[in-house]
């Protein structure tokens, strides 16, 4: 049975409930309630980590999860904070970061060459020469870094949750309780968020020996209880305050994103250590580890122990200590003054030795320096400095040390509070407070517990008025009375170089003084050289001291000297709570279950998943694609075009809206025929292309780009309203879907199934008719893009399959088939149509792209239109050409063309297969090298020369007989 | 994540919108052509992008609605929302 202090109200453990766990391979015992951390300590376990970069022995430093003395791993999840992983039978972990196990680990020697590791050292050791950096590299990640990552691991799936409050309390502790009752008793949803696992914050441990204190917490506890509209989470840390008040909350299970209207940081302040030489020892804690040991898990923090402090809690818990059991053999107080309050005197009373005006100028390491076993103190100077001489030796095997405070501040900066340092409490306290942010407790600078209580309440006022429910009075901030509960500089000098600044990253109080005389003279400087607060903890015990230091070196204040803020998130997350399920949404034709049914590969193509081609026996991509082409140039084919954006516009101003947004007219436009049009920006540059149909005199139909459609819709809705036209836009993107039927047998197959007469003469190349297809009303267009025959129809998505099914009966004779994207591109490609944003980029205006003919400049404007004017005038730098390769393979997209080392041009279409034969591409040109005969050298794959000559467009059926067939 | 008031539909948060630039009335009389190339160059090209109150033009994507937003540019932060046809009223 574990070996624990007798029970005691209020305390975690749950006795009835033991249980056996294993750490570095051997058993132990422990209770359900505790953590790894406690549980060992309490085993008799001292150490239990080595540190990042000396390898030196850790043990319990704050307990709170604040330190990372204890990082384990358990085979699936690593770098686990033992002060927080709760304990639970079967557990078996292992230390990080060792070679050899945690108490022989073999780089532990690297602790004696320390003073061959000065600041910088990296930098400066391990750059020269060059060649030799990837070795050493090598070298350093094995010995430094923490946790190892087991690829075998099975992938987690973590649950996103998201949640609202009025008001979020950060918190459990006095103020925090106080301050989500007040806000719930005023009407406010509120959320009290604590990290640890019950509620109570310093009540738990450093009011606990005053039994109003423990009434106190009764009472808020009960009222907490009470009220319907205050929810309660613990063990959830505040990861994140993010803009407008959202706030990552990340538990063992889940991350939540929630919204708040207000947040109320009653987070506290975390204890600062001492700096001294070994105050890293095993053995050496906070004042409050102590207490969270002795009264949450009953664990005796050592036997005999020494206190250094500076304030009235170490006092309190040289008190705590001999109710435990503990013999403190002395309390060394910074002061030379010492303790005002009667504390003073019980600790005198007990029969503690007192040592005013003295420090611990060295913890002593026993057993091959794994634990303290003693202390040395020096009297301190008027400067504050330890005078050697009267130096004094004390046995002991703890050394707690209660010199001062800091906020609790990181998620608070990140809700954009300021702080300043305040000398009534030799800490930083609020200054300034965002709207919707308040600060109550402990990290305002407040330490009695009625002034916390009513911190808490003020700022739980203060948020119910910001949010309307609350209009009486809010009552003054209460204001810290007697001496500073934390001392200015708490720092020793000592030769020894093992005093530590950093317990993350082993640095030690020369390292500041060096890095400072080599000119890190500036906070943010010094961090970043020395590394200061740049570990897991995020300086959490280490910031404070080294601004302290800084600003002694500079002979500045600390608020000149000023701090770094903490980013998100303000404790390690794991990485499942980040890494969310692949979420891409994507459209869907009406086609999608028919495009699968028939293999289709599908691709995204902007918001929409298309089919690339149709897979087809064991032919490879190429083949099935030049014979999804072949198909369509010799008989019929089909393709799904439902991604087209579909647009109507309508309205007296119809026309002349067109006019505004297209290069080309279309007041002149018959109804019933179909115009090419493209759009350009501001710049001239074309952002789109379509075709606009003029159904009546003032409705007309446009198609827009797959990928652009959303982007032009909204900026037609924009210039409809910029322009003051009176015009109506509907989106019918989504409603219709539509299916090209392309190919010389296209009419055939189409004139099975509508009344409409199809004729050359009768429906004309660029005609529009309003008529059904199978029994569905459908737009039909006659339309060119792939150089065939080819009608394009338009119908409800609700219809579309029937029709498509229909087609597919009405062609079977002539082998109709459906044709993918990669067909179609390059279709159009022998037939020299362009695709807006492949062969062209965001400078390409329609000069460089042989679409003059659609461009008129003499309409009063268009966008683009004064841009085009200016660049009308101006010499052509590249044009749009085909050409033909050498080769059927190695030429890509965006290769280069070369002549010599200069570029002189770039492929923007490629298709090695045709259904003519030879490999052929789209390329911009510079113009003296674009005449037709030009050969010119391409930069293949691999640097390969590859040969093409320029060839005139389109590549197929240059007199668009194609167009013209009456069969 | 940020929130902001669609003039129409409210406070919604910021992936619903889609930010269509700064807010900028189309120089003089474009139609007759009255500038100069440089100065038709700089309206193009130019951006001002000093630090303090910047309006902008914002689309809240689900409802199709465009509107003007005054922002802080420095706190980043939403000092009005309101539709185009209402900005004399905001000026």
């Amino acid at each position: 049975m574990p070996n624990r202090l007798p029970y005691r109200e209020g305390e975690w453990i749950d006795r009835n409930q033991p249980v056996t766990f294993h750490f570095e391979g051997k058993p132990y015992e422990g209770f359900v309630g505790d953590s790894l951390s406690s549980a060992l300590w309490g085993a008799g376990v001292r150490v239990l980590g080595r540190s990042f970069k000396y390898h030196r022995p850790r043990g319990v430093y704050t307990l709170t999860g604040y330190d990372v003395n204890c990082l384990v791993e358990d085979g699936q999840r690593t770098n686990l904070r033992g002060d927080i992983l709760p304990l639970t039978s079967g557990l078996d972990v292992r230390s990080v970061n060792t070679q050899g196990g945690l108490d022989r680990d073999r780089l532990k020697v690297i602790d004696r060459f320390g003073s061959f590791m000065p600041v910088g050292f990296y930098y400066k050791a391990f750059h020269t020469p060059r060649r030799l950096f990837s070795f050493y590299e090598n070298q350093m990640r094995k010995i430094a870094g923490l946790g190892k990552i087991n690829p075998q691991a099975r992938p987690v799936a973590t649950p996103k949750d998201y949640a609202f409050c009025d008001l979020l309390v950060i918190g459990g502790g006095p103020s925090g309780l106080a301050a989500a009752t007040t806000g719930a008793e005023a009407g406010l949803k509120v959320l009290l968020v604590d990290e640890q696992p019950h509620l109570g914050g310093s009540l738990l441990t450093q009011h606990t020996h005053a039994q109003e204190s423990t009434e106190e917490l009764k009472k808020l506890l009960a009222k907490v209880d009470s009220l319907e509209n205050l929810q309660v989470r613990c063990k959830t840390q505040v990861a994140g305050h993010y803009a407008d008040q959202w706030v990552a909350l990340v538990d063992e299970r889940r991350l939540t994103k929630l919204r708040t209207k207000s947040s109320i940081f009653a987070t506290g302040c975390i204890e600062q250590p001492a700096v001294f030489q070994n105050n890293d020892l095993p053995g050496v804690m906070l004042g409050t580890a102590a207490q969270r040991l002795i009264y949450l898990y009953r664990v005796a923090p050592c036997k005999q122990a020494v206190i250094l402090t500076a304030n009235t809690e170490g006092y309190r818990l040289a008190l705590d200590c001999i109710e435990a059991g503990v013999t403190v053999v002395a309390v060394v107080d910074l002061r030379h003054d010492g303790e005002a309050s009667v504390l003073d005197k019980e600790v005198a009373a007990a029969g503690v030795e007192i040592f005013r005006g003295h420090t611990i100028y060295e913890a002593i390491a026993g057993s091959a320096g794994r634990k303290v076993n003693g202390a040395i103190l020096c009297p301190l100077d008027g400067e504050g400095n330890p005078d050697r001489m009267g130096h004094l030796r004390l046995g002991c095997d703890g050394i707690m040390m209660s010199v001062g405070w800091t906020p609790n501040a990181g998620v608070a900066y990140q809700a954009g509070v300021r702080f300043k340092y305040d000398h009534s409490v030799e800490q930083l306290i609020p200054h300034d407070l965002p709207e919707g942010v308040f600060v109550a407790g402990r990290s305002a600078g407040l330490f009695d517990l009625h002034d916390q209580i009513c911190s808490g309440h003020r700022a739980g006022l203060q948020a119910a008025r910001q949010l309307g429910v609350y209009g009486g009075e809010i009552p003054n901030v209460p204001v810290h009375n007697g001496p500073p509960p934390s001392h200015a500089y708490p720092i020793f000098p000592h030769k020894g170089k093992k005093n530590f600044v950093d317990l993350d990253e082993d640095l030690h109080l020369i390292d500041f003084k060096n890095a400072h005389q080599e000119g890190y003279d500036n906070i943010e400087l010094l961090k970043r050289y020395s590394t200061v607060g740049m570990g897991p903890t995020q300086g959490k015990l280490s910031n404070t001291n080294a601004v302290r230091i800084l600003a002694r070196l500079n002979q500045s204040t600390i608020n000149q000297t000023g701090t770094t803020v903490s980013r998100p998130f303000h404790h390690p997350v794991s990485i499942e709570n980040l890494a969310g399920r692949r979420f891409h949404p994507h459209r869907q034709t009406p086609f999608e279950a028919i495009h699968r049914k028939l293999c289709a590969e599908m691709m995204h193509a902007g918001a929409w998943f298309r089919p690339e081609y149709y897979r087809s026996g064991n032919s490879s991509r190429e083949d099935c694609i030049v014979q999804e082409a072949r198909q369509v140039r010799h008989s019929v084919g089909v393709i799904d075009v439902s991604t087209l954006g579909k647009i109507e516009i309508f309205g007296p101003d119809a026309g002349r809206f067109l006019e505004h947004i297209y290069t080309g007219c279309f007041t002149d436009q018959s109804i019933g025929r179909l115009r090419y049009a493209i759009g350009c920006d501001e710049l001239g540059v074309i952002i789109e292309d379509g075709v606009v149909a003029r159904m009546e005199e003032d409705r007309f139909y446009v198609t827009a780009t797959s990928g652009g459609a959303a982007a032009f819709y909204r900026d037609l809705q924009r210039w409809a309203m910029i322009l003051r036209m009176d015009v109506q836009l509907i989106n019918l993107t989504g409603h219709l879907a539509a299916i090209n039927v392309a190919g010389p047998q296209s009419r055939t197959v189409l004139e099975k199934l509508t009344d409409l007469p199809l004729s050359p003469t009768a429906f004309a190349y660029l005609d529009v008719h309003q008529s059904q297809v199978a029994e569905v009303d459908a737009l039909l267009m006659r339309v060119g893009f792939v150089g065939e025959l080819g009608f394009e129809i338009h119908m409800p998505a609700s219809h579309a399959v029937h029709v498509w099914k229909r087609l597919m009966d009405a062609g079977a004779a002539q082998g109709i088939r459906p044709f993918g994207v990669e067909a179609q591109r390059l279709l159009r490609l022998e037939k020299g149509h362009l695709i807006v944003g492949q062969d062209t980029d965001a400078l390409t205006h329609p000069y460089e792209v042989g679409l003059d003919w659609a461009v008129n400049l003499e309409k009063p404007f268009f966008v683009g239109s004064r841009s085009l004017e200016i660049l009308r005038k101006q010499p052509l730098e590249r044009t749009l050409v085909g050409l033909v390769l050498s080769q059927s393979q190695g030429v890509e997209e965006c290769h280069l063309i070369l002549e010599g080392s200069d570029m002189i041009g770039r492929i923007t279409s490629v298709a090695h297969r045709t259904t003519m034969g030879e490999p052929i591409a789209l390329a911009f040109l510079r113009p003296d090298r674009a005449t037709v005969g030009t050969e010119v050298t391409i930069c293949g794959s691999g640097g390969k020369r590859i040969t093409a000559h320029v060839v005139p467009l389109p590549f197929y059926d240059s007199a668009g007989d194609r167009q013209k067939l009456d069969s | 994540m940020k929130i902001i008031h669609c003039p129409v539909n409210g406070p919604r948060p910021l992936q619903e919108f889609y930010f269509g630039g700064q807010f900028r009335p189309l120089p003089d009389s474009p139609e007759e052509g009255s500038l100069t190339d440089s100065q038709w160059a700089d309206y193009v090209f130019n951006r001002d992008g000093a630090p303090g109150i910047q309006k902008e033009w914002w689309y809240h994507t689900p409802s199709g609605t465009w509107f003007i937003a005054e922002r802080d540019i420095v706190k980043d932060s939403f000092v009005q929302t309101y539709l185009f046809e209402e900005r004399d009223e905001h000026a």
